[in-house]
């Protein structure tokens, strides 16, 4: 009896699962009709199944009965689901066409115009450590952008000078509020450096034409930084070298929520100008007091972050008065500065996202020149001799700016998204000059819109716009801008961006009646080949403006000109193993009437050809890494504009100083490098510009009768750095190592 | 009608034992090929037919895990592949696997994905998937000490450092000769994850 049950129950469980066999089979192609390999086919809820081969083709064999749902998913299609109905014996067939899904490890990149660098980019050109590291740029950020192509060596004045534009062409942005100084404090023909460290940014993109409808006010470039999030650990840093001294400490709270941090910092080049003999005689050795401090709190969603940096400066010195050979013109500069930044970033959910800043700064700058004589002594001048007395002067200069800005972005089907936000400027200059004073107060309101729209993983298209206004003028703008993004290859892709820019004129410009914004067109085509460790990247530009600020004969917008230039950017990590180098090749053709430019022409800031190559090697052996950085730059234009009676400005004198060469120079040795134990991290740095001692002359200087001119030389041939770098808690040699493994 | 119960009463018991066979049998038949499986087609085809077991079964870990491993495998050995799509797919599986049970093979499986993401350029990757793919092997220690395979792990990352970064043969051989120990002593259970021990071998002796 039980013997018979068994088999009974065996029997009924074999007609249960059943015998019989079905084949289904068939084919899968995309929308093109082309094959896709190894696509995963699956009769749900069952084993059955198959993997398309080569051809596209699949076919396997199933015991299900009934209706079955059929699944066809490969990663970058969008998944094919079909019911079937499986009965007898009857083979199945199901051909499959999957439609290509859009995803941003795929698509294009929408980059014309723009270098994306630091770490948080897929894309990205340059780390926060390739600018620490890049040899003579001592991790300036500036220093270490001038390595790219459409920048140009300007080392008299502090600034990017991008594409035939001036200094005050490039803003910078910081969680998307804009920073009024990023620069320490100007002093007439040297360059200064910038107030950030490259280690305080996750990522940057530096657009050297054709940004975002979410950025304006800046005619030629826009360089957009995004701050770091949490700290990895908590720690304590220190540095010390002849020249400078800081110290620091970053907290992480234990539930790595949120975290808080301050530094002090203090430079004195009393001891450096002793050794290294400076031009100027600084009768007032330039010396800095820095602080920062900074708090950051995750949110359900998203984070809030502050950052605050203080500094206060003091300089003087005195140099050669070009009109007479006894005396001497005496600058003094002052300066205090205090920067806010205030963002919040949160993931609304249902696709929606804020990123919301403001921004608070205050700089005060107080310069003085006095002439003097043998013995140091302010010398006063009549008005029959104007030229010198206008030498004399005291200046007062203090800027309060505030800002909110708001953006909201939604996502659309696939990875379409539009963005949209409005910002508020608002600034006052405290303005006084000798006896006169005056009060300029400015709000600038922009609404901006930007939407990405991709057609295809292989096709993408930017479009946007702003609307603009500035009360101190009292104008509108729309500056329209678009980006159309084509990918060629897997690797390759052909970029095209236009777009108009505005921007009000400086403050000091505002003299003229009825004075508008000046005014950029781009047009950009851009070709990048990208692979693991090899970019290859082409542009093409034409830059036209208009309503540039003229100062003579008198103030208006008169003034106009053009841009147009290729450049090339090759950076190769594979050639050489743990060699890494970047050549950048710039070619420029400008003409501007601005200022008191007597007519269009190339501007004393605009070299023809530019070159840059930078290369890096660390060896693990000696755990040293050696940097070299050499810039060569053709000679650029210079000119003695005098004046004449008509107000009028003729050219008494022109010519083009020799080209320029500098090559710069830096190690850093890591000797706790790779060892994870060490409690105390150190890098020893050394570095120095301009190590071939090239003359670099960057213009000249005219008298008033125009009858002697100067070279303007940087104030000491090279620069010397030694330091020494300590961090306690956290590996900071991990950058180092990570760069070179 | 007592006969009758006792009959729909087996029967039940057969059916379910009928079931588990099939997963049984399937499995292990899926983990012969393992071995055998060379081309990244066919590896990929593997990892697809776990997955199916998988997503028919819904409460059993180790296909997930099977076919996750051979992603990541996939990821070490093709040189043309998309890391980064790789690694998407196997921490889809691998999440999906950790919903039924986290365990200390998984998190072997987190680690080489995240290796396999680093790989892809280590220069500026190190900070992100370095961090991962150790923080993998320290939550699997803390699941389980005793799983071979984390050694072999954690070898194989000392092996690939160089000793100036605190890495190298003698840093590593302890960890292959630990793995190697745990691995013989480790108990066999039928289509639970069992490789590792000829691995550390191998690897132990190029650090003698």
């Amino acid at each position: 009896m039980r013997k018979q049950l068994a088999l009974l129950c065996l029997a009924l469980g074999v007609v249960c699962s059943g015998w019989t066999q079905v084949t289904i089979g068939g084919s899968v192609k995309d929308k093109k009709g082309r094959p896709i390999p190894l696509a995963s086919v699956t009769l749900k809820n069952s084993y059955d199944g198959a993997t398309t081969d080569s051809m596209g083709r699949y076919s396997f064999q199933t015991t299900e009965t009934g209706a079955q749902l059929l699944v066809i998913s490969i990663m970058g299609y969008k998944p094919f689901e079909q019911t079937i109905i499986i009965q007898g014996t009857a083979a199945i067939s199901v051909n499959a066409s999957l439609a290509e899904q859009i995803d941003e490890l795929r698509a294009v990149v929408v980059s014309a115009g723009s270098f994306p660098a630091g770490d948080a980019k897929r894309a990205n050109i340059m780390s926060s450590l390739d600018m620490a590291t890049t040899g003579g740029a001592n991790a300036d950020i500036t220093a270490a952008l001038k390595t790219l192509p459409g920048t140009q060596q300007i080392n008299d004045q502090e600034g990017l000078f991008v594409r035939g534009g001036t200094g005050y062409e490039t803003k910078q942005f910081i969680d998307g509020t804009l920073v009024n100084n990023p620069y320490f404090s100007s002093v007439p023909d040297i360059s200064q450096r910038g107030r950030f460290s490259p280690f305080l940014f996750k990522g940057m993109v530096f657009s050297t034409g054709g940004y975002s409808a979410l950025y304006g006010q800046a005619l030629s470039a826009a360089l957009v930084m995004e701050s770091i999030d949490m700290p990895e650990r908590s720690e304590v840093d220190a540095s010390l070298s002849p020249i400078f001294a800081s110290i620091g400490t970053q907290q992480l709270a234990k539930n790595k929520k949120s975290s808080w941090g301050v530094n002090y910092n203090y430079t004195n080049l009393t001891a450096y100008f002793n050794i290294v003999k400076q031009k100027p005689d600084y009768f007032k050795t330039p010396v800095f007091h820095g602080g920062d401090a900074n708090f950051r709190i995750k949110t359900k969603n998203g984070i809030i972050k502050y950052y605050t940096t203080f500094s206060k400066s003091d300089l003087g010195l005195r140099r050669e008065d070009i009109d007479s050979s006894y005396l001497k013109d005496a600058f003094g500069l002052s300066n205090y500065n205090w920067y806010n930044n205030l963002s919040w970033r949160e993931n609304l959910g249902n696709g929606w996202k804020m990123q919301a800043g403001t921004g608070f700064s205050i700089n005060k700058d107080d310069i003085s020149q006095h002439v003097q004589d043998q013995a140091n002594a302010d010398k006063q001048f009549s008005n029959a001799v104007f030229w010198m007395r206008d030498k004399n002067f005291m200046l007062h200069n203090k800027q309060i700016a505030a800002q909110a800005r708001l953006v909201l972005e939604k996502r659309l089907s696939g990875i379409n998204n539009i963005r949209f936000g409005s910002e508020y400027w608002y600034s006052r200059n405290n303005i006084s000059y000798n006896d006169s004073s005056y009060v300029l107060p400015d709000h600038y309101k922009a609404l901006f819109a930007e939407s990405n729209i991709y057609i295809t993983n292989d096709l993408a298209l930017t479009v946007g716009g702003r609307l603009e206004h500035n009360s101190s003028i009292d104008k509108m703008a729309v500056a329209p801008r678009a980006t159309f993004a084509y990918k060629t290859s897997k690797d390759a892709q052909v970029s095209l961006a236009y777009g108009i820019f505005f921007q009000k004129p400086e403050n000091s410009q505002l003299r003229g009646n009825d004075m508008r914004y000046t005014k950029a067109s781009h047009y950009i085509l851009n070709y990048t080949k990208m692979t693991r460790l090899r970019l290859f990247r082409a542009e093409a530009y034409y830059k036209k403006y208009e309503h540039l600020v003229k100062t003579a004969p008198e103030y208006s917008n008169n003034g106009d000109g053009y841009a147009k230039g290729v450049e090339v950017l090759w950076r190769d990590r594979q050639s050489i193993k743990g060699f890494d180098y970047w050549v950048s090749y710039s070619y420029l053709d400008t003409k501007r009437d601005y200022l008191n430019f007597p007519e269009r022409m190339t501007p004393n800031f605009a070299a023809d050809h530019t070159v840059s190559l930078v290369t890096k090697r660390f060896f693990t052996s000696i755990k040293t890494g050696f940097n070299f950085t050499y810039s060569f730059a053709t000679g650029r234009p210079y000119y003695n504009l005098q004046q004449q009676t008509n107000q009028k400005y003729r050219i008494a004198d022109a010519g083009t100083t020799k080209d320029f060469h500098n090559l710069g120079f830096s190690m850093n040795y890591v000797p706790n490098a790779g060892n994870p134990k060490a409690r105390t991290n150190m890098v020893l740095l050394a570095s120095v510009t301009n190590v071939l001692g090239a003359q670099q002359v960057s213009g000249y200087n005219y008298s008033y009768s125009g009858l002697v001119k100067s070279p303007i030389l940087p104030p000491a041939k090279r620069f010397f750095l030694i330091g020494i770098f300590l961090s306690w808690g956290v590996d900071r040699t991990d950058d180092i190592i990570n760069n070179n493994l | 009608m007592k006969a009758f119960l006792l009959m729909l009463t087996l029967c039940g018991i057969i059916s379910v034992q009928a079931q588990s066979d099939k997963y049984v049998q399937a499995m292990q038949q899926k983990l012969a090929l393992f071995d055998s499986a060379k081309t990244s087609a066919d590896l990929q085809s593997l990892s697809a037919a776990f997955e199916r077991i998988a997503e028919a079964e819904k409460t059993q870990w180790l296909p997930y895990y099977y076919a996750a491993l051979i992603q990541a495998r996939i990821g070490f050995s093709d040189k043309t592949a998309d890391k980064d799509a790789i690694a998407a797919k196997a921490n889809a599986l691998l999440s999906k696997a950790e919903s039924i049970e986290d365990n200390a093979d998984l998190c072997t499986v987190r680690n080489m994905i995240a290796t396999v993401q680093m790989m892809v350029d280590p220069m500026s990757r190190w900070q992100t998937y370095g961090a991962q793919a150790s923080a993998a092997l320290q939550k699997g220690m803390k699941l389980d000490p005793n799983n071979p395979r984390l050694y072999y792990l954690q070898g194989m990352s000392l092996f690939g450092t160089p000793p100036q970064f605190g890495g190298g043969k003698d840093k590593a051989k302890p960890l292959f000769e630990k793995a190697i120990a745990l691995g013989k002593a480790e108990p066999a259970k039928p289509l639970f994850p069992h490789w590792g021990l000829a691995e550390s071998e191998k690897m132990l002796a190029q650090c003698q």
